[in-house]
């Protein structure tokens, strides 16, 4: 009879072995290190935090002393901040991507772009900032402002040059996000829709974009959060220590005034809040709670944003996946 | 009477440094089936994309050569590709569907021509369904996702979907490739059908489907068209010993 089997089939105690062990282990604790930090973190701002979380505080107007009052502001500010952020690099970075992806041949400046948009995703935030404020205000705003004669109306900090700013911060995730799902929507479809007799534009309206959707989406989502939790663009470009109004205009009807966000104002922000409560408090015991309830209400934000982005994710795997199946 | 409609004049197609097409020139009849046979890689796609400018996506694709549908140059520069495509229809080799339901994939190219009618629309739908013997199949399940019919079903909704648009020329790469005998002689009657209004050409590697369906049949290996004819005289007296091989199996 042939041993052969009999003397390899059981398991080895050789030092190959003893290896496996160890570093399968080490792969597992690493990665417990991980998520006990993230629990940490969350815990400690979550223990600390829900203490003030209420209604009053959700909505309510700052107190002069900021330790007392809500930061309704600094919520409402976040969301037209981001709000106008998006509505300026979402276009820009799609249609970029766009040209990236299905009309810019391989060439010189395809490459250039490419790199131009991966060395802006390394910038850090700061230099961003600073940038913003020598770009937009003191060079656009007051541009406009001597060209229309308005003295210091568009030359100064406001929502608008701090939205530019940011958008300016995430244009790189937005474009690469979706370069990426551009991409890997497979040749045969535009094929299929090209020899159908729709045009390039047809194939990228009706084909291309659709499939894409859930990850551009995911892309702009990710932008969102991460443009949420930055504070050093926004410092010089607005955002406001203590302010109790909210940013609004009326659009005058005569029989109806429709709020709009004023992208002329100044703002609160949550990010900027929470820097001003843990650096500018004159009396920080007493602010600290309010410190971590502003932060939790950030976290969560981010939390809930980062989570739809992960289902669109999930999403798009699973078209993916049904495609894959049939190729 | 038989016309010309297409003339192919010494065209050679290139991809970078290999040459998928050795100056073939060749004319294509009005109202016939025209069968594209040879060896695999020997340019039959190629020969077929050639003919609605698909090949002009290709990275690096060249070619040299004259090709006149209705005697107009189609490679001239005041032709409008996205036209020619929908008067030249393409079914691929690959089953192509996109991942919508089955009647959104078949209203497509209806609706890119601008028909909004819901009426005309669905009329489309059953005629190209019932023209491609699949409406028995799909007439319940339109709104499922036509990545979830067989592959078989699959390929005749493509050429259905071929269909939508009405062209004059359809171009069909293997069709029936995965097809069972009761649908391939669906599709095979289909041709007889449609022959009458389109010009029809079609690679296929099933040789007694090239004689039972096709008028002309043309012969290409490595690139080069070896020999031209009628389908009667191709399968029963090839003047070049290289077709007969070919066509009784006695090729490499
Ligand atoms: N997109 C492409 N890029 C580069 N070379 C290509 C491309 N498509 C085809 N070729 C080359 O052109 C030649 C002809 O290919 P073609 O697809 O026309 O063959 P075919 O006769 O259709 O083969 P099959 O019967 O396997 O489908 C082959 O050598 C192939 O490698
Ligand atoms: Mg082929």
């Amino acid at each position: 009879m042939n041993n052969r089997f009999k003397e390899n089939i059981k398991k080895k105690s050789s030092s190959d072995s003893i290896i496996d062990k160890i570093m399968i282990n080490a792969i597992r604790l690493f990665s417990f290190i991980v998520i006990i930090i993230f629990i940490l973190i969350l815990g400690k701002i979550f223990y600390e935090g829900i203490g003030v979380i209420n209604w009053n505080f959700l909505t309510g107007i700052p107190k002069s002393d900021i330790s007392k009052g809500g930061i309704g502001p600094a919520i409402f500010g976040t969301m037209a901040v981001s709000l106008i952020m998006l509505i300026l690099a979402v276009p820009v970075g799609i249609f970029s991507a766009i040209y990236i992806n299905e009309f810019a041949k391989d060439t010189f400046w395809l490459r250039l772009i490419r790199a131009s948009v991966n060395s802006l995703a390394g910038v850090p935030s700061i230099v961003i900032g600073l940038f913003g404020f020598g770009f937009f205000v003191l060079f656009v705003g007051k541009s406009i402002d001597s060209i229309l004669q308005t003295g210091m109306f568009f030359g100064q900090p406001a929502i608008i040059w701090a939205s530019a700013t940011l958008a300016v911060l995430v244009l790189p995730t937005i474009i690469v996000t979706t370069t990426e799902a551009l991409n890997s929507i497979p040749l045969t479809f535009r094929q299929a829709s090209l020899g159908l007799g729709a045009s390039k534009w047809q194939t990228i309206r009706y084909v291309i974009l659709p499939q894409a959707r859930p990850g551009i989406l995911t892309g702009v989502i990710l932008a969102l959060s991460r443009s949420i939790g930055e504070t050093a663009p926004i410092m010089f470009l607005g955002s406001a220590f203590f302010l109790p109004n909210l940013p609004l205009a009326y659009l005058d009807l005569s029989f109806i005034q429709i709020p709009i966000i004023n992208p002329a104002d100044q703002f609160m922000h949550l990010a900027y809040h929470i820097f001003i409560l843990s650096t500018q408090s004159s009396n920080p015991t007493l602010t600290e709670p309010f410190q971590y309830g502003t932060t939790l209400v950030l976290v969560v934000i981010t939390l809930l944003l980062n989570l739809t982005a992960i289902i669109f994710r999930f999403r798009f795997r699973k078209i993916n996946e049904v495609v894959k199946r049939n190729q | 009477m038989k016309e010309v409609k297409i003339k192919i004049k010494n065209l050679s197609v290139y991809f970078n440094y290999i040459q998928a097409l050795n100056d073939v020139s060749l004319e294509i009849f009005e109202n016939k089936v025209t069968c594209l046979i040879g060896p695999s890689g020997c340019g039959k796609t190629s020969l077929l994309r050639s003919l609605n400018r698909m090949n002009d996506m290709i990275y690096g694709f060249r070619m040299n050569g004259e090709i006149l549908i209705d005697d107009i140059d189609i490679y001239n520069k005041e032709i409008d590709v996205v036209n020619l495509r929908r008067l030249v229809g393409m079914v691929f080799q690959q089953s192509n569907l996109f991942p919508k339901s089955i009647y959104d994939n078949l209203i497509f190219a209806p609706k890119i021509l601008g028909i909004k009618d819901k009426n005309e629309l669905e009329e489309i739908t059953e005629r190209v369904c019932m023209q491609t013997s699949i409406w028995n199949e799909v007439k319940d399940r339109l709104n499922e996702s036509a990545l979830n019919l067989s592959a078989g079903q699959q390929q005749r909704l493509c050429i259905a979907r071929a269909l939508t648009v009405n062209p004059d020329i359809l171009l069909m790469d293997e069709p029936s490739s995965s097809l069972d005998p009761v649908s391939t002689s669906k599709i095979e009657e289909l041709l007889f059908d449609l022959k009458r209004n389109y010009t029809i050409l079609i690679v296929t590697h099933n040789m007694q489907q090239a004689a039972r369906i096709s008028d002309y049949t043309a012969y290409l290996y490595l690139g080069q068209l070896v020999e031209y004819d009628k389908t009667t005289k191709i399968f029963t007296n090839p003047a070049n010993k290289q077709t007969e091989d070919f066509l009784t199996g006695r090729f490499g």
